[in-house]
């Protein structure tokens, strides 16, 4: 390749970072700037909205709401997923594309899709009140898939050996399973709930329409005081924090899954 | 001398001699979620759409017609907006993929294997950055008094204000992690052999990137083309954030459920992305994209 290609490329990579990195920059200055219009550049700086924030109740409430929504989901989409891991990647049957094809399908469809048919499937259909309940089982949905994909794809990089060579020394298929198989398993299993968890916490659009009226979880909370004048500030700091934390499960998804899967699994 | 084997031991064995039992309970939970519960909304989703909602009650009213169809091809409105969010769907798409892939390409390729665990982790970072987060970041750099009008006065010009460029530059952010993420697992299946070999055999690097790299990398943009199309196909959040007026398939949907309260027309709409994903889904399989996801 030549010179001149290769430099352009650099290039182009140090500007999409730039790109990506200076919006989310903008954001963590603007928690800190003090003036509440947030024009550009900031003039001063202060820690006051960062004082308002952690005490806001409406703000630790949704976050407690979406915590809560957040482990019963991952909690669901992780035996759920697992259990489909090991059926698609262990046995060879007739479907078996169709199904991979229906775990990638309630991220493949667009998000409104998923949240207005399991709206419309509770309240008309089954006659249920939206509530946490339903929000959780909404998201277990979608959640699936990124279990899944953690799960496949360690499992196709151990293969059966350890295991087969445990049954021939005489282990039942639950030993197997407890002392061989689920410890070659653990770390992908974390990976996967971690970035299940993440997911389930950003998502927005298909909690918008599984919620039930009166809950709020994080994203819904930022986004109705997203449009009043005085909430900006806290808004600020909220956005600021959920940027500084959503590093976290990323970045241990990354190192546990080692590798298995380049994107975390959601894709 | 025989021994009496412990229960556990005999049910095991009882297993493992019948796979297909074992299929079938690893199977049964899964397929009852996804298969039961998540398909069987979304047909009913598609029942709904036949039905209408009576005006004075609000109640659906379960009656069979293709008013709703009618009504969301013969209204001006609500062809225009079709239109508007496929061609924006569409647009973000080739944006995302004209940004990635040489992105994706300078890490496949140019980055050492170290710097290649961070570039991706770099890229994967923001994506799990919240959502609105970064929607409501474009807000504010796109604002009256925000940091792109402040970086173009300098050469006498004005960033897009709110409105359909506006979505489109949002929608583009947003959903670039994924796009990069699968050119660049294509890109680093791709054998450097190939492009070396192309180039021994006089190829110049355009040539070598028409004839050679896109044509095997064209699965993994496919693939990345699934999620950034079908996101935007399906978003009224950032079209309310930095939209302005012009609305979206989703707006439409939303306000149906919620201030309209007419779920079956709500239904109707939905169905048009599911149709478009579906069919754009049957068209891509045959490249291969699927297995790349």
């Amino acid at each position: 390749m030549s010179k001149t290609a290769r430099a352009l490329l650099w290039t182009a990579l140090g500007a999409g970072f730039a790109v990506i990195y200076f919006p989310l920059l903008v954001v963590l200055l603007n928690s800190v700037n003090s003036d509440t219009t947030f024009g550009w550049p900031p003039k001063s700086f202060t820690l006051e909205w960062w004082g308002r924030a952690v005490t806001n109740e409406g703000a630790l409430h949704a976050l407690w709401t979406s915590v809560e929504a957040g482990l019963a989901a991952t909690a669901i989409a992780l035996v759920l997923g697992t259990m489909a891991a090991f059926a698609l990647q262990r046995y060879r049957f007739f479907g078996r594309n169709s199904i991979s094809l229906l775990i990638v399908l309630p991220i493949a469809l667009p998000g409104i899709v998923t949240g207005i048919a399991l709206n419309n499937a509770f309240r008309t259909i089954l006659g249920i009140d939206l509530g946490l309940l339903t929000a959780i089982i909404a998201h277990s949905t979608f959640c699936i898939v990124v279990v899944f994909n953690n799960v496949v794809a360690r499992l196709r990089r151990m293969g059966g050996n350890l295991e087969e060579a445990s049954m021939d020394l005489g282990a039942d298929g639950v030993t197997t399973f407890r002392l061989v198989t689920f410890p070659m398993l653990r770390s992908a299993l974390l990976a996967g709930g971690l970035l299940a968890f993440a997911l389930s916490f950003d998502e927005i659009i298909v909690t918008t329409f599984t919620l039930g009226t009166g809950l709020e979880t994080l994203p819904i909370w930022i986004y109705d005081n997203l449009f009043r004048p005085n909430q900006a500030p806290v808004v600020n700091v909220v956005a600021a924090v959920l940027i500084v934390v959503s590093t976290v499960p990323v970045y241990f998804a990354q190192r546990l899954s080692g590798g298995d899967s380049a994107s975390g699994g959601r894709i | 001398m025989t021994a009496v084997s412990p229960p556990s031991r005999r049910a095991s064995a009882f297993f493992f001699r019948k796979p297909r039992l074992r299929l079938t309970i690893l199977l049964s939970a899964p397929l009852l979620w996804l298969g039961l519960a998540y398909l069987g909304a979304l047909a009913a989703l598609f029942i709904t759409a036949f039905w209408s909602t009576d005006v004075f009650t609000g109640q659906v009213v379960t009656d069979w017609s293709f008013d709703n169809f009618v009504t969301l091809f013969s209204d001006s409105v609500y062809r225009t907006i079709t239109l508007r969010t496929v061609g924006i769907a569409a647009l973000v798409t080739v944006v995302d993929a004209v940004i990635a892939f040489p992105m994706a390409f300078a890490m496949a390729k140019l980055a050492s294997p170290r710097a290649q665990r961070i570039l991706v982790i770099a890229v994967m970072t923001p994506l799990w950055a919240s959502y609105l987060v970064k929607a409501y970041a474009w807000r504010t750099l796109l604002s009256g008094n925000g940091a792109i009008n402040w970086l173009l006065d300098p050469f006498g010009l004005s960033g897009p204000g709110y409105g359909v460029a506006a979505t489109v530059i949002t929608l583009s952010y947003l959903w670039l992690p994924y796009m990069i993420l699968p050119i660049y697992a294509g890109l680093e299946r791709l054998p450097d052999s190939l492009v070396d070999a192309s180039g021994d055999l006089g190829a110049k690097s355009f040539r070598t990137f028409r004839s050679v790299i896109l044509p095997l990398t064209f699965p993994a943009i496919v693939a990345g083309s699934i999620f950034t199309f079908s996101l935007s196909l399906g978003d009224y959040i950032a079209v309310k954030i930095v939209g302005g007026t012009s609305q979206m398939l989703g707006n439409v949907v939303y306000d149906n459920i919620g201030a309209a309260n007419n779920l079956p027309f709500a239904a109707t709409v939905a169905t048009v992305p599911v149709v478009i994903m579906l069919v754009y889904l049957a068209v891509v399989r045959r490249t291969g994209a699927l297995d790349n996801l």
